[in-house]
């Protein structure tokens, strides 16, 4: 089941929410939309599911044209990030509702709709939660329960709105791993969005960077890292240093420096013409260690990310004066 | 001291609002309504038995709790419709509307019963396209009926508005995506969620229509055995100075309304379980 959306346009009054829209989805491929808040995704994923009504452009699903098929004739799966269970029914009775829904003719009879839901409550390893109500389950429960329902009338493709956006870190990283071998077993399109660009890098064929109504950049995980196609993107895919060199055309260009691409040497070993800054802070908690340095020529903020092993060799302590050398700078046209 | 329904809690204040609560139950209702009983047992038992068995009584306790059930289930379906227009969609005057729905709490309900009765004589401003087609309003217990819902329409519109307000347009979007249509998705996902608050309302408005006494006799016409009201029957025996009797009828209205509320207040529970459990 592949997705085609081609020049999707959709405005909420004055506002363009989406504009001039294409992308293509193929069958077994799980892309991320990846975007801030307002950059048109989660507006794109439901146009998709047809929750939303595109001004202009169309949709095909598997090569038929969906544009003006509605929600319910579609079959998709959709993960909303508020989970959206019914809380009046248990979680049994929540995967079993879109097989209930079906007309008499179609509906698969009592013990194999029960069947069906033994075997998605064993998938989602809830086996032992059927006869709860959503409220008395946790959030990271309740979205795979929200997963199982969307599952139980074998979609056609699966689409999920920031669907860990309102779990915490460690939930997030379990689940969105799981996602990832489910989607493997399932063998279907499935999209996701996400502001969390980790979240889309790790687990995503391909990602789609948004922006303004916009696709940006669309591409594999290191794709769209290695190579962005502009400053938004880079910005967007992690931490960045804005960094001036030697006055070189600051006008029409700016350049960008990573963390982890700033080289640190003590003062005394600095090369002649190597940017001189100041330690602020120092986090030296975690994998690697975090400098909050201070420009001695600019007074701007950098920040600099080496290894343990490198910060036990600088000794470094607040306050020192230490070179600061970009390994890799990146220049976008401005 | 300790008594077995005081659990440790961090929230402070439960004996001083409980010691209101009963304070003010006490006061206000459960005093008032004892003398009614106390009142009654002041005459013997075979002359009150003879007053709430009366035919008229019987007939009038049977237009009372008859008219207002059918009155409060006509009050749920069209407060439903007017709470889910109110909720759901966006048009000029939408406020107006919205504070027409309790202008029956603020009028006089003597002014509602003239008004209605005017209305629905036969040469009145409706009454006159009724009559021709057979359908006599007032002084019939249809007209009782009208006024009943008149006033019990804003009970369940106020329950349900909030209810329908919070209830999230994306749990009826899921409902869509699973393949649910429009009728599915009201039978399986709205109706249930709020099914309690229309408990609430009907059980308002039911009880509301019960006591109803000013909007009800105008329209009704008040002919023995066939349009009187319970109240009008209690209000008669007291200008007859028969107040035994007219305590008397009092208690058994009293017993049946209470009962009937315990047993819609026990299905409210029932039905809101779900959300209280975890």
């Amino acid at each position: 089941m592949s997705i085609e959306i081609s020049r999707i346009r959709k405005s909420y009054g004055a506002f363009e929410a989406l504009q001039d829209v294409s992308l293509r989805i193929e069958k077994g491929e799980l892309v991320a939309l990846l975007g801030p808040s307002g950059s048109g995704k989660t507006t794109l994923l439901r146009i998709i599911a047809g929750l939303e009504i595109p001004d202009s452009g169309s949709i095909s699903l598997n090569d038929e044209d969906a544009t003006n098929s509605t929600a319910r004739e579609r079959q998709v799966g959709f993960v909303f990030q508020h989970y959206a269970l019914f809380r009046h029914l248990t979680v049994a009775e929540n995967v079993a509702f879109g097989l209930r829904l079906r007309p008499r003719a179609t509906r698969p009879s009592e013990q194999d709709i029960r069947e069906r839901v033994r075997k998605l409550l064993d998938l989602i390893q809830l086996d032992w939660l059927g006869d709860r109500y959503p409220n008395q389950l946790s959030g990271g429960q309740r979205q795979r329960v929200a997963l199982a329902r969307a599952l139980a009338v074998e979609p056609r493709v699966l689409l999920l709105d920031e669907p860990f956006g309102a779990l915490d870190a460690k939930v997030r990283k379990e689940l969105r791993r799981w996602l990832r071998r489910l989607h493997d077993d399932l063998h279907i399109a499935s999209v996701f969005v996400t502001h969390d660009q980790e979240e889309a890098l790790e687990v995503a064929d391909r990602v789609a960077i948004m922006d303004h109504g916009k696709i940006v950049q669309m591409g594999t995980p290191a794709e769209v890292y290695d190579n962005p196609a502009s400053a938004f993107v880079y910005q967007f895919l992690g931490d960045v240093n804005l960094f001036h060199g030697r006055a070189e055309s600051a006008e029409t260009s700016v350049s960008y420096v990573r963390p982890y691409e700033l080289e640190i040497t003590p003062q005394a070993e600095t090369a002649h013409g190597a940017v001189l800054a100041k330690v602020r802070h120092i986090a030296a908690a975690g994998p690697a260690v975090r400098l909050e340095l201070l420009r001695e020529d600019t007074g701007h903020a950098l920040e600099a990310e080496i290894t343990r092993d490198r910060y036990r060799q600088l000794r470094l302590s607040i306050g020192d004066t230490v070179g600061v050398t970009p390994r890799n700078i990146r220049v976008f046209a401005k | 001291m300790s008594l077995p329904f005081k659990k440790p809690s961090i929230l402070p204040g439960f004996w001083p609002a409980f010691s209101y609560t009963i304070l003010y139950l006490s006061l206000i209702v459960l005093i008032p309504l004892s003398a009614v009983f106390l009142k009654s047992v002041t005459s013997t038992w075979s002359h009150l038995w003879r007053v709430v068995t009366s035919p008229e009584v019987v007939a009038s306790y049977r237009l009372s709790f008859g008219a207002s059930l059918v009155a409060g289930m006509i009050s749920v379906v069209v407060g439903f419709l007017v709470a889910w227009v109110l909720v759901r969609y966006q048009f000029p005057g939408k406020a107006l509307a919205d504070a027409l729905v309790d202008l029956p709490f603020a009028l006089p309900t003597a002014v509602a019963g003239i008004a209605l009765t005017s209305l629905y004589t036969e040469n009145g401003w409706l009454g006159r396209y009724l009559a021709p087609l057979g359908i006599k309003v007032a002084f019939t217990p249809l007209g009782v009926v009208v006024a009943l819902t008149f006033i019990g329409l804003p009970f369940v519109v106020r329950a349900v508005q909030p209810v329908l307000a919070d209830a999230d347009a994306e749990l009826e979007e899921a409902a869509a995506s699973l393949g649910a249509n429009r009728w599915q998705v009201f039978r399986l996902v709205i109706f249930p969620i709020v099914r309690p608050a229309l408990l609430t309302g009907f059980a308002l408005a039911f009880a509301r229509a019960l006591g109803e006494y000013g909007s009800v006799i105008f329209i009704a016409g008040n002919m023995p055995m066939k349009t009187e009201i319970t109240p009008l029957l209690i209000v008669t025996k007291l200008e007859q100075y028969d107040y035994a009797g007219a305590t008397a009828i009092a208690a058994v209205m009293l017993t049946a309304s209470f009962l009937l509320l315990l047993a819609i207040n026990a299905l409210e529970r029932r039905t809101r379980k779900f959300m209280t459990m975890g």
